[in-house]
């Protein structure tokens, strides 16, 4: 346990020291949710999305859980990159615990995006949002858990592809359909019952309602229990199987 | 007692197209301070050997052990043992040299000092003391492969595996890199099993020579065993003897990169 510990801390100040050296790719992944919560935050205003909600505590848990979504499922670029160059099989050639090389891929992608996430929600207070502090750091906790189950599964994707061709169109077609069908935009209490049946298919939906919950200040409800029961669930069974690929052959 | 032993180990892989046998059952025995290239045109199965050897491609039949650990039952122990230094290498650009020699050594568990303490040593050994501070992008072909080499020799393991250690170089740097191998193993016995389909590099730089055809051994011996039984004297060249194996002609001494590194 003690090795495996030393392991994903050293592959994660491996990919640490990456982020670092590259200010760009700390604030890209922000760039879209930012922008819906600036262009698309002020249409919604005076729509009544919620009874006991203002629509910037809709929007903004589904903003969160789209920076999640989208930056989270493209971790798996920088793996194919480094697959090219050699870097992945000189790692596995050494000691180093498998275990760890995803862990500390996937820890620094999960902090990077917290980081994103505070500066999305400072954003946020100053559009209009007002949450309470313990339900916009439960929402944290959520965003933590799905960029890690994504980013562990973009992971063991990447492993098993040989270029960025064959990974975005696959990374594309999994995320935009997981956006819309999650209600991350609007709530899926609107959509007609096939659409909300659907919708029921993707854990992001059970997550982003959670997330609704907790910034209206209902942290013992329904949804927040289905919410932290599928995010969790997702969550070891994305690190279970990215685990699998990175001891396997595909690694 | 041999540092490496295979027998009829074989890789298969599947394809849409049906099962292709890269690897068809090697049998290979290396002696402790032995240099041995495996030598074979392109696609005989060497890297596939090699990757085999090295752990990072699991066997689909036969056995060996590497190190003394069982290459199927024990990978982490081989791991510990060996050093691997792939045909691309495997440095990132952005990083210094310094930080890839570290990380490297702390891969392999050294604490932080001991790993700090071996890449500045490592670097003065290969020669490239002077630029651990400037990012792995701003080497030279020649330096890349030095540091390539001193990153499969952080925690001097008893065996080391060369894929294709000079393609690419020009000749003053392949010179260089051949010296620093046999360096290696007068001073520290390092066994060193490589790969290349230079004919030159093998008659210069091996103490035997394996040639390996489409994933089987079809020769083995001293490159004047090779010469004196496949072309027919001692004084006939490699390249004859060569060509009598697989019927093919190999890469000329001097190709400029017929593979890209």
């Amino acid at each position: 346990m003690h090795v495996l510990a030393a392991d994903t801390a050293l592959v994660f100040g491996r990919y640490a020291r990456q982020t670092l050296r590259s200010r760009f790719q700390m604030l890209f992944g922000i760039l879209m949710p930012l922008l819906y919560l600036v262009f698309f935050g002020p249409l919604l205003r005076d729509l009544p999305l919620a009874a006991d909600a203002s629509s910037w505590q809709v929007l903004v848990p589904g903003l969160l859980m789209m920076l999640g979504l989208f930056s989270a499922s493209f971790a798996g670029f920088g793996i194919i990159v480094e697959k090219n160059l050699g870097v992945l099989d000189r790692m596995r050639a050494t000691p180093v615990s498998r275990l760890a090389l995803l862990l500390g891929r996937v820890l620094r992608d999960a902090l990077l995006l917290l980081f994103q996430a505070v500066l999305l929600v400072v954003a946020a207070v100053a559009m209009g949002l007002r949450a309470p502090l313990p339900g916009v750091l439960i929402g944290l906790v959520f965003v933590a858990l799905l960029s890690t189950a994504m980013a562990s599964l973009s992971y063991a994707f990447a492993l098993r592809v040989r270029t960025p061709q064959e990974f975005g169109p696959v990374v594309n077609a999994v995320t935009l359909p997981s956006m819309l069908l999650s209600g991350l935009m609007l709530p899926m209490a609107l959509a007609p019952g096939w659409l909300d049946a659907l919708s029921r298919a993707v854990p992001y939906r059970y997550v982003v309602d959670a997330v609704r919950a907790a910034f209206t200040g209902e942290y013992a409800g329904t949804e927040m229990l289905w919410g932290a029961l599928v995010a969790a669930a997702f969550a070891a069974g994305a690190v279970t199987l990215g685990t699998r690929v990175f001891r396997g052959a595909g690694a | 007692m041999a540092i490496l032993s295979t027998s009829g180990l074989a890789r298969t892989f599947t394809t849409k197209q049906g099962p292709v046998e890269a690897v068809r059952g090697i049998d290979l025995r290396v002696q402790p301070g032995e240099i041995v290239g495996l030598l074979g045109p392109n696609g005989a199965g060497k890297t596939t050997t090699l990757q085999m050897l090295t752990t990072l491609l699991p066997p689909t039949g036969g056995a060996a052990t590497v190190a003394g650990r069982d290459l199927v039952a024990d990978p982490a122990g081989v791991r510990e043992r060996i050093g691997y230094v792939a045909q691309s290498g495997g440095v990132d650009p952005q990083v210094s040299v310094r930080e890839e020699l570290v990380t490297q050594g702390r891969l392999y568990r050294l604490a932080k000092a001991p790993a700090a303490a071996r890449a500045a040593e490592l670097a003065a050994e290969l020669g490239v003391e002077d630029l651990l501070d400037r990012p792995c992008a701003a080497l030279s072909g020649g330096q890349r492969r030095r540091l390539d080499l001193a990153l499969g020799l952080v925690h001097r393991p008893e065996l080391l595996f060369l894929d294709e250690p000079t393609t690419g170089l020009d000749p003053g740097s392949r010179a260089d890199l051949w010296d620093l191998v046999r360096r290696l193993r007068d001073r520290h016995g390092t066994t060193v099993v490589l790969t290349t389909h230079y004919l030159d590099e093998a008659d210069a730089l091996a103490d035997r020579i394996v040639v390996v055809d489409h994933g089987v051994v079809v020769a083995d011996g001293t490159p004047r065993e090779l010469k004196q039984r496949h072309a027919g004297s001692p004084g006939a060249s490699l390249q004859d003897a060569f060509l009598a194996l697989t019927g093919r002609r190999p890469a000329p001494a001097q190709d400029p990169a017929p593979l890209s590194v």
